[in-house]
Order: C-alpha cells, then structure tokens, then sequence
C-alpha cells in the first residue's frame, strides 16, 4: 500500500464513512451553508477521499469553513456523513502539526460578534484538540 | 420386497462410449429385489418404451430404475411409460449416467463404476418408494380483483372478455384508482380520463364484472381454486341500485367543508359527494364523517330533495361472503408522507406541491380548472422548480430505498407542459440521475430539454425556505459548474417517492401472500414468473408488485389475467403429489413447521385421540393442505419430532442414497 | 503405474443439488462436457432446505469424506426463501461439526445457478482437490456399517 492509499485508508478510518454508498446527488453541497467561502465543497470531499486525492483537501480552506453544522449529514439520502469527512481531513491536518494548543487568552482575539453560537462552539472543537 | 426392472440406456454412444452399459446392467441385476436388468440403444424411443412396458408387465414389477439421461429431460416420459403398463408412475426412479457421468468423464473404468454407484443409489431409493396419487379438487370459477385501478381494470375486463365471472373489491366510492386524478399521460401526452373513463365504463356495462365499491376485503380463507372470501360492503347510506347519479344532493348538502381526497385537499367538497363526474358507480356517497344528520340527527336535507328516494340513513355494513378460484391483487400506490423532508418547506408553503397535487393543478377538472395557478395567492407562477428523488434511492431512512420509477418522465411531463403552455415561465429540474429507459422515453426527455427549454441540472436542492414577499428561496447545488445556486422560485414542485397502499400489508398477511421489507408483494419468480405470487392462485397486478408507469402495469394486467384464465379453465387441479405430510402421531403441535412455510400450507387441527387407557386426548396436531403445498421439504427439517415428511423425497429415501453412494 | 493410481486416495463425496438450480447446473456441466472427478455423487432434492442434517451425519457416518450443499443463488429460490433456511441451518451444523473433529473444508454451502455449469465443475474441482488434500475421513465413522 502506498502512502497515498493509506492516507485515505487512515481518513475512511477517522471518519467512519463508506464513501462508496454516495450516488452523487450532491444535495449536501445543495444545503451547505458555508458553500460559497469554500474552495471544496461537500460533495468534492466525497469523491476525492473516494479516489485517493486527499493532499489538495489537507491544503484547502474549507476544512476551517465548515461550520459542522452537519445539515449534510442530516439530509444526505444515503448516510454518507460528509461533515464527518471534513472534520477527519481537519483532524488529519492538525495530528501532523503536533503541539499546538490554543491558549485561553487568546480565545477573545478570535471572536467575531457576528459568529453565530453555532460556529463558535464549533470553532472551540476544532482549535483546541 | 419391491420387485424392481433396471433399464439402462446407451443413448446412442454418449453413454455407451463412455460407460459399460452391460457391465453396469449386469452389475445391477444383483442388487436385492432386482428382477430384470437390461440395456437398450435407446430407451426412450418408442421400441425402448415397450421394453420397459413388457417388463413391466412380464415380471409384475412394483418400481423400475431407468439409468439414462438427467431426469430433468425424461423423467416425465418414463413415468407416462410406467402408468401405460399400469405402474404408479411415482415407481420410477432416474439414475442420471449420462449428464452426471459419461459426459463428464472420460476413463471408462471410473465412469462405470460411478453408473453402477449411481444405478444402485436409484434402486435404494425405489425400494422406499411408495405410489403416489395427485389429489384432485375443484375450481371455483370466478376471479377476485381486489383494487380498481388501472391495473385491477384492466385484469378485470382481459378475465372477463375470457368469459369467467369477476368481482373488483375497490375501497372508495368509485374505480379508477391513480390514473384518474392524472393529467396527461407520458411519453404521448394522451388525457388520462380519455383513455381512462371508456375502461372504466366498459367495466361497469360488462356482464361478467360486479363492481364492490366502497368495500374491503375481510377475511379469505381456502386456496388456489377454491378460496372464500369475505367482503365488507361499507355502509355508503344511499342506496346504490336506486340512486341515479344526478348529483342533486351533493348541490345541496349544506356541509360545504369536507377536504376533497380527489383534489387531495386542495378544494372542498360536500359530506354527500360523487368523486369526480365520470366516477363508476355514479353513484352518491355519504361521509359519516362530517354529515350532520349522521352526527346530530338532524337535516335530512337530500333525503327531502333526492327524488328517487335513495338516501338511507340506516344502511349499515354489510358482509358479503363470496368463493373465488383466483384472487388478483392490484392494491395500488400512494405518495409517501413527507414529514421526514422539512427541508423542502412543504408543510409551511402552500407554494410546495407534490407532483400529484400539480398533476391535479394542471387538470382541467381540478380545483383550478386547469389555470397554473399557485395555491397560495392563485397568480401566475413564473418560476417553477422541480425537485426530483423526493424520498427516493433514500438509504438514510427518511424515505425508501428503491428508485419509483415513474419521476423523471412525469417530472418531464410536467416541466415540458408547463414551458407549451406558458413559455414566460422558467423552469428548473434538478436531477440525481435522469431515467428514461422505455420505448419513447428518452426522445421525450431530450425534447423537453432542447425543444422547450426547461433548465435541467445535475445536482439536488438542499433547502427551499419560504421568503417574506411570497417567494420561495431554493438552494441548490449544480455539480456540473460546481456552483450553489439560490434560485427565487413562485413554486416548487417535490417528485414524491411513492410506496404500496398501506392496505397491502393486513391483505398479505390474509392471502399468505409473501412481501418484501418495502411492502411489495414478492413474485414467485422474479425472472420467469413475474405476475404470481409464491402463494398457488394469488396474482399480482401493476404497482402492488412494485413502482410502474401505465404501459407497464397495463401489460402486466394482461398478464395476470392470461395467468388467472389459465388456472379457471381448468374444471380441477391436479396437485404435485411430492407433498409435505405429517404423522399426527408423532406430530406435538409446535408450529415450528407453520412458521417456515412460504406458502400458508400448514393448519392446525385439534383432533381426538383414544389413548391406550381408553380415554380420549385432544391434541393439536399440523396438517398439510396438499393443494398449497409445493413441496420444497423446508418443514421436515424444522420438525423436532419428526413427524413432517416429504412425499417422493422422504426422509428414508435420501437416507438410503446416502447409503449407497458412500457403501 | 496403473495399479498405484487405483490405491490413490479417491474421496467419497457426496453433493445435494436442489432440483430447480443446482441440479440444472450440474447437467448443464454434463452438456457442455465439463470435466469434474467421479467421486462426487450426487443426490437430488427439490430445494436446499429439504437436506436434512441428518442426511449429512449419516453421510459421514457411513464414511463420506466430504458433503456439498448446492442450492440456488439467494433471491433465487424456487420455494423463495428455501435456501435461506439452508444456509441457516448448514452454519449451525457445520460449526458443530467441526467442533467434533470433521474439518469445517469438508462441509460446504455453494449457490449454483442453472446457467453455472462452469461454476458447478469448477466447485466440484475446488472440493474434490481439497479433500483429497485432507485425506480420509476417520471421525464420526461407524465401523459397524461398514461390511
């Protein structure tokens, strides 16, 4: 198994998708949110775990755009759960960083008045693992 | 002692090149209760058929083994051979040496010794066997078609025009099912009620047909040829032979307020209603529901005006009991709910439609009279979005998994209807996949596309919120130019998934009739016996067997009905005789084998027994009604007593094959 | 040579076909002249579910080295739901016997279609080289059926 294979095998693992189950509806792209600020959308991650091509999405932005709001997962006709996808590539991302908690005194820095609650608790999940 | 011939074939030289035909008969002929062995160049010629006749007779033999081909090919013809020379035709036993052995082997030596294994499993085997009889019963020659729609139409009339008498069970007022409250029809664009109505007239004239309308199925009991059946004729508090259908008292009625099912909900009707004005019966019906004299006592009104006197506000229900050789199940479809699909705002917009409410939008004698109206404000739609897969190839558990089949091309319809009809309207289809297979099918769609300019996009909507000024917000996403659109759309039209009746469910389980986890009567074949059910004389009829458009229910109607005239003709049935069979001595009542029965054919009976103290013990025991039975033996290896077993396959004859082969 | 050939280890093989699938697939075999060993004999049912497993012990008892279920696909039954049963309770019998010494290679569940002459053989194949690879089956034996 090549490096390639096994960072997607290593994503499918995280995430416990069967991205295999998706029929391309791209209804989670249709309800996302956050569609416009990303450069992959829902549907894009689906795929492209399926085909291996998972180096452009470690590089995206739409890892840090999605809201994990998981109106995909809720509507997805198939149960692919691409929200899950999204925060396993995130995930993937940070582990190869390493250390690099956020400090508390910095959390006030990073918040904008506009952000709904939603994101907020969000954002608090993915910067602080 | 069985006084068996052995009869071994050459067949030519493709037994006889490869196995010793006389080495085989000889060695045979030594076998306990062998009394004549021979071989014959061709056994089932006709010189190599009075062979065996004349051995039969000569030696009075009780069971013969035939050592020739698969008894897939011949089987049939030795047992005839058999029954000329007055032996049970069930005597005779097939040991296959020519498919099973000198075809597939090529060293002599090895191949006649398996002949000799296989020669000698067969006589072990007609040792045990015993004459078997197939039980004869009768055929009631009427046929029940339960459900009135196209496809129960269409079953009903093919059986009738055969001359067999016929009687539809149809649950609402009138016949005519889905098809009725349809438009047009795809891919020709034909009205349905045109095409529709002269059926449901011819059935309502024809002298053969008996309409049950407003009635259900209760109870059936019996089996293929002679089932009986109960029928609840619900009480409709108007005399049906008396009524004239002039519509008077549906006018009058003062209880304006019902929900009209047949504009599904769109309009209102009376409590004293006729579906639509070609409805079979044209008859009226009362809805107990809402008619105030029913509820209070008092009005009385159509009784007053109705000058044929046909109101009857006593009429209670009435339990028809009836005997049918065939019953026919075309129990229909319903959109699904779409509870599970708040994201589509249908409950909060009247402006979101299910695309049999637009089908009702469009129709000329629908709650618009035919105007694109949208519900809300009654104005002009100017863009339309339809959405397709509603609830549809939906493994998430919110709708059904399946494909319905009919979405696209109506979806198509409507879009290209709409864009003929009023070209200042935009129209947008978004798609998962579009499904045109058939004949037509596909043209149409593309026509829709190039010719009408309807905007179709690969990508699903994920949300449709409804916005202060009236519009409906869509958003959507286009995979193709991988962009989310947001799309102000006047209406939104949902391609709902649909799903079998709901009354599919309780008559499966009175027919034993098998189903699937979608509710979908299961055929006995999928391939090669698509319109029966695994149960002996239930037929199955348009989208109770699963999703179809009108081409294809219509033909599978035919069907059905050339499958239930094919049963009627015949004045008995003649069982397979290799039944299943319980020993009530053996048999403790445990219903171990009832419950692995695909057909229903196991009852329990209560019976006396005397004891040997002389008293008298009831005990419930199984029994096996041999006309259902098909004998497939899944009961006699459930039995713990073993008391079940398999006529013609018993379980000391495979036993003895066993012993044989592995001496 | 000739004599050593006939001392050679040949198993007894014993194969149920249910009669609508298996046992068309097995001729369709015959037709298309598909080699396969002679030790495997086969039994004819009218479904998968009739074997009892009773007639598997029995098989064994008297000496069989190796037992093949063939039914048809699953969806495919003719009874519609014969072969489920099979497989249910193969599973069960299987595991038992193997808990009694009988190899679990020597017992097996095939789904055969009337169309799969060419799987047939090559399943009979398949069995006969790995039971010939076990050898005679010693458990289960009862030496006073033999003569």
């Amino acid at each position: 198994m090549d490096n390639k294979e096994k960072q997607k095998e290593r994503i499918l693992r995280v995430s416990g998708v069967n991205v295999l189950k998706c029929m391309k509806c791209g209804k989670c792209s249709g309800t996302c949110p956050s569609y416009d600020e990303m450069d992959y959308h829902p549907h894009q991650f689906v795929y492209m775990v399926e085909k291996g091509e998972i180096e452009p999405l470690l590089k995206s932005k739409s890892i840090y755009k999605c809201l994990s709001c998981f109106a995909c997962v809720e509507r997805c006709p198939r149960g692919v759960e691409p929200a899950k996808i999204v925060e396993a590539i995130r995930l993937e991302v940070i582990r190869k960083q390493g250390e690099n908690h956020l400090k508390p005194n910095q959390i006030p820095q990073l918040l904008d008045e506009d952000l709904p609650q939603q994101a907020i608790v969000s954002a608090f999940r993915k910067y602080s693992k | 002692m069985q006084k068996i011939g052995v009869f071994v074939c050459w067949c030519g030289s493709n037994i006889a090149a490869t196995v010793d035909v006389s080495a085989v008969s000889e060695a045979l002929s030594h076998e306990p209760g062998v009394v004549y062995a021979t071989n014959y160049q061709y056994m089932c010629s006709e010189a190599g058929q009075n062979t065996i006749k004349d051995a039969i007779k000569k030696y009075g033999l009780t069971g013969i083994v035939i050592c020739s081909c698969s008894p897939r090919m011949h089987e049939a013809t030795f047992r005839k051979t058999a029954a000329a020379a007055g032996l049970n035709p069930y005597m005779v036993e097939i040991a296959n040496i020519r498919e099973q052995c000198s075809w597939i082997h090529k060293d002599m030596a090895t191949a006649t010794e398996k002949a000799i294994i296989l020669g000698k499993a067969a006589i072990a085997k007609v040792h045990l066997n015993a004459p078997l009889t197939a039980s004869q019963s009768p055929v009631v020659k009427r046929a029940l078609v339960i459900g009135g729609g196209i496809a129960g139409i269409q079953t009903a009339l093919d059986i009738a025009d055969a001359g067999f008498e016929v009687d539809i069970v149809e649950k609402s007022p009138t016949i005519g099912g889905k098809m009725s409250q349809l438009d047009k029809t795809f891919p020709t664009l034909d009205c349905a009620a045109c095409i529709l109505t002269p059926k449901m007239v011819d059935v309502a004239q024809h002298e053969k047909i008996k309409i049950y309308s407003y009635s259900e199925v209760e109870a059936v009991k019996g089996f293929v040829g002679n089932f009986e059946v109960t029928i609840r004729k619900k009480a409709r508090y108007v005399n049906e032979n008396v009524c004239t259908g002039c519509g008077l008292c549906t006018e009058k009625c003062p209880q304006k307020n019902v929900p009209n099912e047949f504009n599904l909900g769109m309009d209102k009707r009376r409590a004293i209603y006729i579906p639509f004005a070609q409805a079979v019966p044209k008859v009226a019906t009362i809805d107990a529901n809402y008619c105030m004299k029913l509820k209070t006592g008092k009005c009385g009104l159509c009784e007053k005006i109705c000058t044929a006197g046909a109101i009857d506000y006593s009429q209670k229900d009435q339990l028809i009991e009836q005997k049918y050789g065939a019953i026919v199940v075309a129990t229909g479809f319903n959109p699904i709910k779409l509870d599970n699909f708040e994201e589509y705002s249908y409950s909060q917009s009247p402006d979101v439609v299910t695309s049999l409410e637009f089908e009702r939008i469009t129709n000329a004698a629908g709650p618009t009279s035919g105007q694109l109206l949208r519900p809300s404000d009654g104005k002009h739609p100017h863009t339309i979005v339809f959405v397709q897969c509603v609830g549809s190839r939906d493994t998430s558990g919110c709708g059904k998994p399946y494909c319905s089949k009919i979405c696209c091309m109506y979806t198509a319809k409507h879009a290209m209807l709409t864009r003929e009809k009023y070209p200042d309207t935009d129209v947008y289809v978004f798609y998962i996949d579009v499904r045109t297979p058939g004949k037509n099918f596909d043209e149409f769609y593309r026509r829709a596309a190039e010719e009408y300019g309807v905007h179709y996009i690969k990508g699903m909507v994920g949300k449709v919120a409804p916005k202060a000024d009236g519009k409906l917000m869509v958003q959507a996403s286009d995979l193709i130019s991988n962009e989310q659109l947001h799309i102000d759309a006047d209406m939104v039209v949902l391609a709902t998934a649909i799903e079998p009746d709901k009354s599919a469910r309780p008559l499966a389980t009175m027919l034993t009739a098998s189903m699937d986890t979608n509710d979908f009567f299961t055929e006995a074949h999928p391939k090669l016996r698509p319109v029966e059910s695994p149960t002996a004389g239930i037929f199955l009829s348009g989208t109770c067997q699963g999703p179809k458009d009108i081409p294809e229910t219509v033909s599978q109607a035919g069907a059905a009905a050339a499958k239930v005239i094919g049963l009627l003709a015949k004045d008995t049935l003649t069982a397979n005789p290799c039944v299943a069979h319980s020993d009530e001595m053996m048999c403790n009542g445990c219903s171990s084998c009832e419950k692995v029965c695909p057909y229903g054919a196991i009852t329990y009976v209560d019976k006396e027994f005397r004891m040997p103290d002389r008293t008298v013990a009831i005990r419930r025991v199984a029994v096996v009604n041999e006309a259902v039975c098909q004998g497939c033996g899944a009961c006699t290896v459930a039995c713990p007593s073993g008391a079940m077993d398999l006529k013609g396959f018993s379980n000391s004859q495979i036993m003895a094959e066993v012993d044989a082969i592995c001496k | 040579m000739q004599v050593n050939e006939i001392k050679e280890f040949r198993p007894k093989i014993v194969a149920f076909c249910c009669n609508w699938c298996s046992y068309a697939g097995a001729d369709l075999a015959g037709t298309n002249r598909l080699n396969y060993p002679s030790d495997v004999k086969i039994i004819r049912v009218p479904c998968s579910c009739r074997v009892n497993p009773m007639f598997i012990l029995r098989a064994f008892q008297r000496g069989a080295d190796g037992v093949i279920i063939c039914g048809c696909h699953p969806g495919d039954c003719h009874y519609t739901s014969g072969n489920y049963y099979a497989r249910r309770r193969m599973t069960l019998l299987f595991s038992m016997l193997d808990y009694l010494g009988i190899e679990k290679e020597r017992t097996r569940v095939e789904w055969v279609s009337a169309a799969e002459g060419a799987k047939f053989a090559a399943t009979m194949n398949d069995f006969v080289e790995t039971i010939t690879k076990l050898g005679e089956n010693k458990r289960l034996e009862d030496l006073r059926c033999k003569e």
